[in-house]
C-alpha cells in the first residue's frame, strides 16, 4: 500500500469509456425498475388475492427475492436458467435478475400502499360505471404511486448499485465491467475504482434529486 | 321506474333486507328514514348492483339489475349515487374528478368532458373551484362536487345516502339546497336521510325502514305529520 504510486493520467484518459459504462448501468437500472414495477403491481394484487395459486406464486416470488442474496439471483438467471436450457447473455441475465429483485421488494411496498387506500374509492369509481380494471388503473393506482414513491426511489438507487453484479456473469460494458477490464490491463486498481465509486455516487444522487423534483411536479395535492 | 320486489339480502348469517318491495316512479322523490343499521344503505347499494341480493328482484326501467347477463357498468351510468363520505378522488382536481367518468366511461373527448364537468360544477355552485384539489375544499363543497360528479353522467336516477350526516351543521344547508334544486328540476331521487323536516318538504313519499322491511310508507306529510305505526312514532320522536 505504502509503496503504491498514484498515476491519475491513465484514469482520466479512461473517463470517457467509464462514462459510457455508466450509461449502460443507468440503462439497466431504469429498465429493471420499469419491468420490476409492472411485475410488482401484479404481485401486490396476488398478495391480496383469495386465489390460492395466485397468492402462493406472488408470496414465493416475494420471499425468494427478499431473502436470498441479489448476487445469487443474478447467478441463477445466468447459470441456473442456462442449465435449464434457457441461455441469456450477460446483459439480459443481469436485467432479469435485478428486475426479479426489484419486483419482490416493490411488491411489498405496493401491497402496503394499496391497503392504505380506502375501499370506498373503488366503490365510488365503480358506481360511476367504471369497470374493475378501469377503477384500479384510474383511481387506485395513481394514489398508490404517491404513497410508494419514496420506496420506489430507494429501489431505483438500489437497482443502480446492483448493476455492479454484472461483472460476476461476465458483463463488460457497464461501469463496473469497464472498470474491471481497465484494471486487469493496467493494475491501476485504486484510481479506476475510486473514479467508478464517484460516478456511482453522483448517479445515485442524481436519481434521488430528480425523483424529488418529479414528486414535486406530480403530487400537487 | 325503479321496481323493488320482495328483495332479500344477507351478509353471512345476518339478514339485512327481509323482503323489501317498493316502486319509484319517474320524477318522484322518495325519502327513506329509519334507525341506523336498519338496512337503508344496503338497499341503495343493491339498486345499482354494488351489492348482490339473495332473493327477489330489482328492475330499473325494466332491466333486472341482478340478472346474470346484466351489464352493471352500463346500468350504473343511469343511476348516480352519492355517499355519506363523499369519496373525492384526492389525486385529481375538482374539474378532473367530474370529467373522469364522462371521458373514460362515456368516451367523450377532453373538450366536451371539460364542458360537461364545468357546467355541472357551476350548477352546484363550484364554478370558482375547478382547478383546486379536493383537499382544499370544505366538506360541504366536497359533497357538492360528488353530486356534480354523479350528475355529469346525466343519470336518470339519483340515490343519496345520508349525504349530510358527516357534515358540520353549518355546512348542511348548502348541500340540502343543492338537493332541493335537483328535486325542483324533476330529478328522480331516492334520498336516505336523517333530515326529517327536509324529507317532509322535498319528497313526494316517505318510507320508514325498520328491521329490514318497509314498516310504513305514504305521502311525506302523512308519514311524518301523522304516522300510524308505533315504531314510526317512536323513531320520529327520537329524531325530531
Ligand atoms: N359489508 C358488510 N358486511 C357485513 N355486514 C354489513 C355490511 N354492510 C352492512 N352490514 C350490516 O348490515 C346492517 C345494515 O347496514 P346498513 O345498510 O349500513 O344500515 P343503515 O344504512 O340503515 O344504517 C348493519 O347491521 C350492518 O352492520
Ligand atoms: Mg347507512
Amino acid at each position: 500500500m505504502f509503496n503504491y504510486t498514484f498515476h491519475w493520467r491513465p484514469a482520466f484518459n479512461a473517463l470517457p469509456r467509464m462514462f459510457e459504462g455508466a450509461l449502460v448501468s443507468l440503462q439497466i437500472a431504469v429498465l429493471s425498475l420499469v419491468i420490476g414495477t409492472a411485475i410488482a403491481v401484479v404481485l401486490a394484487l396476488g398478495r391480496r388475492s383469495d386465489n390460492r395459486l395466485f397468492y402462493g406464486f406472488a408470496t414465493g416470488w416475494v420471499e425468494l427475492a427478499r431473502n436470498t442474496p441479489a448476487l445469487f439471483q443474478v447467478y441463477m438467471t445466468y447459470f441456473g436458467l442456462g442449465s435449464l436450457g434457457i441461455h441469456l447473455d450477460s446483459y439480459a441475465s443481469l436485467l432479469v435478475g435485478i428486475s426479479f429483485n426489484n419486483a419482490g421488494y416493490l411488491a411489498e411496498s405496493f401491497r402496503g400502499g394499496l391497503n392504505a387506500i380506502p375501499e370506498t374509492q373503488t366503490r365510488a369509481a365503480r358506481s360511476l360505471g367504471m369497470g374493475a380494471t378501469q377503477a384500479f388503473r384510474l383511481v387506485v393506482l395513481p394514489q398508490m404511486f404517491r404513497i410508494v414513491f419514496y420506496p420506489l426511489t430507494n429501489q431505483m438507487v438500489w437497482a443502480l448499485l446492483m448493476t455492479s453484479l454484472g461483472v460476476t456473469v461476465g458483463l463488460n460494458t457497464d461501469l463496473t465491467g469497464v472498470t474491471q477490464e481497465l484494471n486487469v490491463r493496467t493494475f491501476r486498481t485504486f484510481e479506476y475504482f475510486l473514479f467508478a465509486a464517484v460516478i456511482y455516487y453522483l448517479m445515485a444522487k442524481f436519481i434521488t434529486l430528480s425523483a424529488r423534483l418529479l414528486a414535486w411536479r406530480l403530487f400537487r395535492y | 321506474m325503479i321496481e323493488i320486489e320482495n328483495v332479500r339480502k344477507s351478509f353471512g348469517p345476518l339478514e339485512v333486507l327481509k323482503g323489501v318491495s317498493l316502486a319509484v316512479q319517474k320524477g318522484e322523490v322518495l325519502s327513506i328514514i329509519g334507525g341506523s343499521g336498519s338496512g337503508k344503505s344496503t338497499l341503495l347499494m343493491c339498486i345499482n348492483g354494488l351489492e348482490p341480493i339473495q332473493g327477489g328482484r330489482i328492475l330499473v326501467d325494466g332491466t333486472d339489475v341482478h340478472a346474470p347477463g346484466t351489464d352493471l357498468n352500463r346500468l350504473r351510468r343511469r343511476i348516480g349515487i352519492v355517499f355519506q363520505q363523499w369519496n373525492a378522488f384526492p389525486h385529481l382536481t375538482v374539474l378532473e374528478n367530474v370529467m373522469l367518468a364522462p371521458r373514460k366511461v362515456l368516451g367523450k373527448g377532453r373538450r366536451e368532458a371539460e364542458e360537461i364537468a364545468a357546467k355541472n360544477l357551476r350548477h352546484v355552485g363550484l364554478g370558482e373551484k375547478l382547478s383546486v384539489y379536493p383537499s382544499k375544499l370544505s366538506g360541504g363543497q366536497q359533497q357538492r362536487m360528488a353530486i356534480a360528479r354523479a350528475l355529469a353522467m346525466s343519470p336518470d336516477y339519483m340515490l343519496f345516502d345520508e349525504v349530510t350526516s358527516a357534515l358540520d351543521p353549518q355546512l348542511v344547508g348548502e348541500v340540502l339546497d343543492t338537493l332541493r334544486m335537483l328535486s325542483d328540476e324533476g330529478m328522480t331521487m331516492i334520498l336516505v336521510t336523517h333530515e326529517i323536516r327536509f324529507a317532509r318538504d322535498v319528497s313526494d313519499r316517505v318510507a320508514f325502514f325498520h328491521k329490514g322491511v318497509i314498516h310504513e310508507i305514504g305521502p311525506a306529510r302523512e308519514v311524518i305529520g301523522n304516522p300510524q305505526m308505533p315504531e314510526t312514532i317512536d323513531f320520529l320522536k327520537s329524531v325530531l
